[in-house]
C-alpha cells in the first residue's frame, strides 16, 4: 500500500515561495526582452525574498518536525536561520543588482568577438538573480533538515548555483573561471565525503535522521569504528563549506575570483547556512557522542583562529586578506558548536547576523574602489583612500573594527558571547586562543587603516565610484547593523534567546 | 539620572555640536571646544561639592538595563578615588584645549575633528573611572584606545602612525586578555550567584586559588601594560615622543591611570588572594620600573622621551604604593595619581611650548632659557621640581606617603625605592641646566616668551601644584576612606608601629 507524502505547505511557505521565485525568474529569462529583464528580475528576486520573510514571521511561534515527512525540522533555530539567510540574501542581492560586474554572456570564450558584441550591444544576461535564488532556497533548507538525504540534498541545491555565480565575473574573467572551477572540483570532493560520512552513520546506526543517530548512539550497540569514520567523514564535508582550516586552502582563490557581489553573498549567507547545519548535526545528532569529536573539532577550531589571523596578515589582495579574515571567523564560529549549550547555540545565532552584515558591507564596498578596469583589489593601491573619499573609507574602518572586535560594535558582542558560552563549557583553551588570535587579527586591520588614513597616497588614478541607490542602501543598512547590535543588542540577543533551540 | 552621567553626556553632547559647525571655522570649534570643557569642569565641581567625604560607600550611583540577557547594566558610581581621578581629568581638558590652542593645525585632519575626538575621549574618561560595572569598564576601557589612536596618528609628529600602531597593539593585546579574565569571572559568577558583572557583587565570589592567580593575571598584564610597568613599557617612549603635547598629557595624565586606577578597583578587589599571592613579584617589577625609567631619563636627548621616562619610573612608584597593601600606601598611591597628572601635565606643556618655539625638541639645542623667556622657564622649572618631588609640590606629599606605607609592610623594597629619589634629582636639574641656564645657545636668542593664553592655561596647573604641596588635606580627606575600604575588603590591616621600645 503507497500512501503520498503529507507536506505540510503551511510551514514550508518561505523555502517554496523562494522556488517559486526562482523558477520565475527562470521563465522572464527566457522570455522577456532586454528592456525590462533586470527590472524584473530585480523585482522578483527582491519581492520573493520580501514575501518569503513575510511567511517566516507568520510561522515564527509554529514548532514541527512533520512538515516534510520528518526531514525538515520547523523550530527555533531553523526559523532564525532561514530569516537570516532571507534578509542577508536581500542586501546581497541589493549589491548583485549593480550588473555591471557580471559578465554579459556568460557562454562567451573570454576575448572573443561575442563577448565584446554582448558588452557592446548591451545584452546582459540576467541569470545570476534566479541563479541566486536557488542558492538561497538551499542555503534555507540546509539548517532546517534533520536527516542526511535532506541535508546532502540542501548542501548540493545551495552549492551548485554557487559554482556558477563564482564564474560570471565581467573582468578578469580567466581568474573569476579558475576560481569556479576550483570550487567545483573541490566542493564535489567535499560532497563526496560527506556522502560517504552519511553512508558510515547509516551503516552504524540504521537510520538517516539525526535523533536516530542520537538514540543509537546512547544506546551503544553499533559498531564503532563505523560511527569515528561516519562523524569524520561528515565533518570534513562540512568544514570544507565552512572554510575551516586545513580545508580551507580554497577559500582565498574563490574570494578573490568570485565577482566581488557574490563573494560578499557568499561569505555571507553560505555561512549562515553551513553553521546552521553544522550546529544541527552536532547538537542534535551527534552530541552524545561528543567524546569522539569534541578534541579534534577543538583542534581544528584553534588552528582556523590562529591560521586565519596569521595568514591575513601577509596578503596584499584586499579580497584575499577579507577571506582569511572570514575563516578565522569560522574559527571563532565553531567555537560556539564545541560549546555545546543552549549559550553557544545562542551565541552563534547572534554572530552569523552580526558577522553577515559586517562582511556584506565590506564586500559592497571593495566593488565601489576602482580605476577603469574595474575594480581595485590590490592593498598597495588603497593607499590614501581616507583621503580621496572620507566617507566610504571611513565605513570600510567601521566595518574593519567590527571584524577586530573592538566594543561598540556588533562583533565584539559576537566574540564576547562566543567566547563566554565557550568559558562555560569548559574550553577555556579555546577562549585564550580565541583572544590572542584577535590581538594578531587587529594588526592586520589595523595596518589597512594605517594604509586608507595614516599613508600619503601615491599618484594614482584609483577612484571611488559614486554607488548606486541600491549599493548606498545596502552599505547603509549594513553598518547602522554594525553599529545598533554593537551598541544596543539586546534588541538582537532577546531574540536568539528565544529562537536558540532545537526540536529533536 | 546620577550627575556622573550628567558628565559624561555634556563633552560627548559637545562633540555632537561640534560635528555640525562647518570645517572652515577652526577658531569656533575651538571656543566650542573649550566652552564644554569649562562647562563640565563647572558640573564636576557641583559634584565634588555634594560628595559627601566621610561616606565610603559608592555615591551618585545609577544604575540601568543595558544588554539584560547578559546581565550587562550601565551602572555608574563613585568614592573618593574615583571622584579625584575625575576631576583631574575634566581639570586637564580644558587646560589643554586652551594651551595648544594651535595644536591641532599640523593634523591630517581639520581642528574640528581634533576637538570631537578630544571630547569624546573626556566622556570616556570621566565613565572609565566611574564604571561599577566591569563589562561597561571594559567596554570604556577598549574604545577609549580609538579616539587616542587617531589623535596621534592625525595629529602628532614623526612616525606618528607607527607610534600610534604600537600603542594600540599593546593596549588591545592587554585589553583581550583582561577580556579573557572578564569572561572567566563572569561564568563564576553564573555558578555562584547568578549572571552579573557588578563590581561589588563579584567582589563577593570565593574563587580557587589557581583560578584566581590566572584570571588576576589577565587583569593585571592589561593594567600593568597601560600604566605602564617594566618590560611592558615600550610603547610609551615612542608615543609621547610621536603624540601633541596635549594628547601626551592626556595619554600620561589621565589615560595612563586607568591602568593603577583598575589594580586597586579590580585586581584587589575582586582576587585579593592572588594579589597578596603577586605582591613580591610585583613590588620587584615595580621597583624596576622606578631604576629604569630613572636611568633611562637620564640618558634621554630627547625631551619628551625624558618626560616619558620619568613617567615609568613615576608608575613605578604608583604601583609600589598600590601592591604595599598598607592604607597609607594605597592613598599616597591615589594621591600620587592625581599629582603625576598636574606635574606631567605642566612639563609636557612647557616642553611642548619650547619645542614648537626652538622646532626641535633635543635638549642640547636648548641653552640659556631662563634669560630668553623667564616665564616659560620658570614653568618648565616649578614642573621639574614637582617631578622630583621637591617638598612644599604636591609630588613629595605623595612620594613620602607611599615610601612610609611601603616601609610599614617591605622596608628593604621602601629603601631601593628612595635611591629612585636620588635619580629623579639627576635627571631633573640635568634638564634643567641644560635647557635653561649656562650661556643662550644659538638661534635660541629670538625665542618668545609665553603669551597671555599660555599663561592663563599653565597658571592654573602650577597654582594646584603649589596648593595641593602646602595643603593636601582635601584630597586626602576624599580617598582615605576609599582605601581604607578597599584594604579592609581585601583583608589586610596595616602593620602595627614596631619604633619606639
Amino acid at each position: 500500500m503507497f500512501s503520498a507524502p503529507v507536506l505540510n505547505y503551511s510551514l514550508l511557505a518561505p523555502i517554496l515561495i523562494v522556488l517559486g521565485g526562482a523558477l520565475l525568474g527562470v521563465l522572464v529569462e527566457a522570455f522577456l526582452g532586454k528592456a525590462i529583464r533586470a527590472t524584473a528580475q530585480l523585482a522578483i528576486s527582491l519581492g520573493s525574498l520580501v514575501l518569503a520573510f513575510a511567511q517566516i514571521i507568520r510561522i515564527h511561534s509554529e514548532r514541527s518536525l512533520t512538515a516534510a515527512v520528518n526531514s525538515v525540522a520547523i523550530d527555533g533555530a531553523s526559523i532564525f536561520f532561514q530569516g537570516t539567510v532571507l534578509v542577508l540574501a536581500f542586501i546581497g542581492i541589493l549589491f548583485i543588482a549593480d550588473q555591471d560586474n557580471f559578465a554579459a554572456q556568460a557562454s562567451a570564450i573570454p576575448g572573443s568577438e561575442e563577448e565584446r558584441s554582448a558588452i557592446e550591444t548591451g545584452k546582459q544576461q540576467t541569470e545570476i538573480f534566479p541563479l541566486t535564488l536557488f542558492a538561497v532556497s538551499g542555503m534555507m533548507l540546509f539548517p532546517m533538515a534533520t536527516d542526511l538525504i535532506t541535508l546532502f540534498v540542501a548542501l548540493e541545491v545551495l552549492s551548485l548555483p554557487l559554482y556558477l555565480m563564482a564564474g560570471l565575473s565581467r573582468r578578469r574573467r580567466l581568474l573569476s573561471q579558475e576560481a569556479a572551477l576550483k570550487y567545483f572540483l573541490l566542493g564535489a570532493f567535499s560532497s563526496a565525503f560527506f556522502l560517504f560520512g552519511s553512508a558510515f552513520l547509516y551503516g552504524y546506526s540504521g537510520s538517516l535522521s539525526l535523533s536516530g543517530i542520537a538514540n543509537a548512539i546512547t544506546a551503544g550497540n553499533g559498531n564503532d569504528i563505523f560511527l569515528l569514520i561516519g562523524i569524520a567523514f561528515l565533518s570534513v564535508g562540512l568544514l570544507f563549506k565552512v572554510g575551516a582550516v586545513p580545508f580551507h586552502s580554497w577559500t582565498p582563490d574563490v574570494y578573490q575570483g568570485a565577482p566581488t557581489p557574490i563573494t560578499g553573498f557568499m561569505a555571507a549567507c553560505t555561512k549562515v547556512a553551513a553553521f546552521g547545519a553544522t550546529l544541527r548535526i552536532f547538537y542534535v545528532g551527534l552530541s552524545a557522542a561528543q567524546w569522539e569529536w569534541k578534541p579534534i573539532i577543538t583542534t581544528i577550531s584553534i588552528l582556523t583562529m590562529a591560521v586565519g589571523a596569521i595568514a591575513a596578515i601577509a596578503q596584499r589582495d584586499v579580497k584575499r586578506a577579507l577571506a582569511f579574515s572570514s575563516i578565522a571567523h569560522a574559527g571563532f564560529l565553531l567555537t560556539g558548536v564545541i560549546a555545546l549549550n543552549k549559550a553557544g547555540l545562542q551565541a552563534s545565532l547572534f554572530y552569523v547576523v552580526a558577522y553577515g552584515f559586517t562582511t556584506l558591507g565590506a564586500f559592497g564596498i571593495v566593488t565601489l574602489v576602482r580605476d577603469s578596469a574595474g575594480e581595485v583589489t590590490d592593498l598597495n593601491r588603497w593607499v590614501g583612500l581616507g583621503k580621496k573619499s572620507p566617507l566610504i573609507a571611513g565605513t570600510f574602518v567601521l566595518f574593519l573594527i567590527s571584524f577586530a572586535g573592538i566594543p561598540l560594535t556588533s562583533g565584539f558582542i559576537g566574540k564576547f558571547s562566543l567566547f563566554n558560552a565557550a568559558y562555560e563549557s569548559g574550553n577555556i583553551l579555546v577562549v585564550v586562543v580565541g583572544v590572542l588570535s584577535s590581538a594578531v587579527a587587529a594588526f592586520f586591520y589595523l595596518r589597512i587603516v594605517v594604509m586608507l588614513f595614516f599613508t600619503e597616497p601615491a599618484n594614482d588614478s584609483v577612484t571611488v565610484v559614486i554607488p548606486s541607490v541600491m549599493t548606498r542602501i545596502a552599505i547603509t543598512v549594513c553598518a547602522l547593523a554594525t553599529i545598533i547590535l554593537g551598541v544596543y543588542p539586546s534588541l538582537l540577543l532577546n531574540t536568539a534567546q528565544t529562537f536558540a533551540n532545537f526540536l529533536a | 539620572m546620577s550627575i556622573v552621567t550628567t558628565l559624561e553626556l555634556l563633552p560627548l553632547l559637545g562633540a555632537v555640536l561640534l560635528a555640525v559647525i562647518p570645517k572652515s571655522n577652526a577658531e569656533l570649534a575651538k571656543r566650542v571646544a573649550l566652552a564644554t570643557s569649562l562647562v563640565t569642569l563647572a558640573v564636576a565641581g557641583v559634584m565634588a561639592y555634594k560628595f559627601q567625604i566621610h561616606d565610603s560607600a559608592m555615591q551618585f550611583v545609577q544604575s540601568n538595563k543595558w544588554i539584560a540577557s547578559f546581565g550587562i547594566n550601565y551602572a555608574v558610581g563613585i568614592d573618593g578615588i574615583a571622584l579625584v581621578l575625575i576631576l583631574m581629568a575634566v581639570v586637564l581638558v580644558p587646560v589643554v584645549i586652551l594651551a595648544g590652542w594651535h595644536e591641532s593645525e599640523n593634523g591630517k585632519w581639520s581642528a574640528k575633528v581634533f576637538y570631537i575626538l578630544i571630547l569624546v575621549l573626556e566622556t570616556m574618561m570621566v565613565g572609565v573611572f566611574a564604571a561599577t560595572d566591569v563589562f561597561l569598564f571594559y567596554v570604556i576601557f577598549e574604545a577609549m584606545l580609538i579616539p587616542v589612536y587617531f589623535l596621534i596618528g592625525g595629529y602628532g609628529r614623526g612616525e606618528r602612525a607607527a607610534a600610534a600602531m604600537k600603542f594600540l597593539l599593546y593596549s588591545l593585546f592587554g585589553g583581550l586578555l583582561m577580556l579573557a579574565a572578564i569572561i572567566g569571572i563572569y561564568v563564576i559568577a553564573g555558578n555562584q550567584i547568578g549572571h552579573t558583572f557588578d563590581l561589588a557583587q563579584l567582589s563577593t565570589l570565593t574563587i580557587d586559588s589557581s583560578t584566581q592567580n590566572f584570571l588576576f593575571l589577565g587583569f593585571f598584564i592589561a593594567f600593568a601594560i597601560k600604566a605602564p610597568l617594566w618590560p611592558l613599557h615600550t610603547w610609551l617612549p615612542t608615543a609621547a615622543k610621536s603624540a601633541t603635547p596635549g594628547t601626551s598629557i592626556l595619554l600620561l595624565g589621565v589615560l595612563d591611570k586607568v591602568g593603577t586606577y583598575g589594580m586597586i578597583r579590580f585586581c584587589i578587589a575582586l582576587f585579593p588572594e592572588a594579589a597578596k599571592t603577586f605582591t613580591p613579584l610585583i613590588i620587584v617589577l615595580a621597583l624596576i620600573s622606578i631604576l629604569y625609567g630613572a636611568f633611562l631619563a637620564i640618558g634621554q636627548k630627547e625631551i619628551n622621551g625624558l618626560i616619558a621616562f620619568t613617567s615609568i619610573s613615576h608608575f613605578g612608584f604608583i604601583t609600589l604604593g598600590i601592591f604595599a597593601m598598607t592604607s597609607q600606601g594605597l592613598s599616597g598611591a591615589t594621591l600620587y595619581m592625581v599629582n603625576h597628572g598636574f606635574s606631567t601635565g605642566a612639563l609636557f606643556l612647557a616642553a611642548g611650548w619650547m619645542v614648537s618655539r626652538r622646532k626641535s625638541s633635543n635638549i642640547e639645542d636648548f641653552g640659556g632659557l631662563q634669560r630668553v623667556t623667564p616665564v616659560l622657564a620658570w614653568t618648565f622649572f616649578l614642573a621639574g621640581m614637582s617631578a622630583l618631588a621637591l617638598p612644599g609640590l604636591s609630588s613629595f606629599v605623595s612620594e613620602f606617603l607611599v615610601l612610609v606605607g611601603t616601609f610599614t609592610r617591605y622596608p628593604i623594597a621602601a629603601i631601593f625605592g628612595t635611591t629612585g629619589i636620588v635619580l629623579a634629582a639627576l635627571y631633573v636639574l640635568i634638564v634643567i641646566q641644560k635647557s635653561l641656564h649656562g650661556p643662550t645657545t644659538p638661534g635660541n636668542e629670538d625665542l618668545k616668551d609665553l603669551n597671555l593664553r599660555e599663561k592663563i592655561s599653565v597658571a592654573p596647573v602650577i597654582a594646584l601644584l603649589v596648593i595641593f604641596g602646602f595643603f593636601p588635606k582635601p584630597l586626602l580627606d576624599a580617598i582615605n576612606p576609599a582605601s581604607q575600604t578597599v584594604m579592609t575588603h581585601a583583608g589586610v590591616t596595616d602593620p602595627a608601629p614596631k619604633a619606639g621600645k
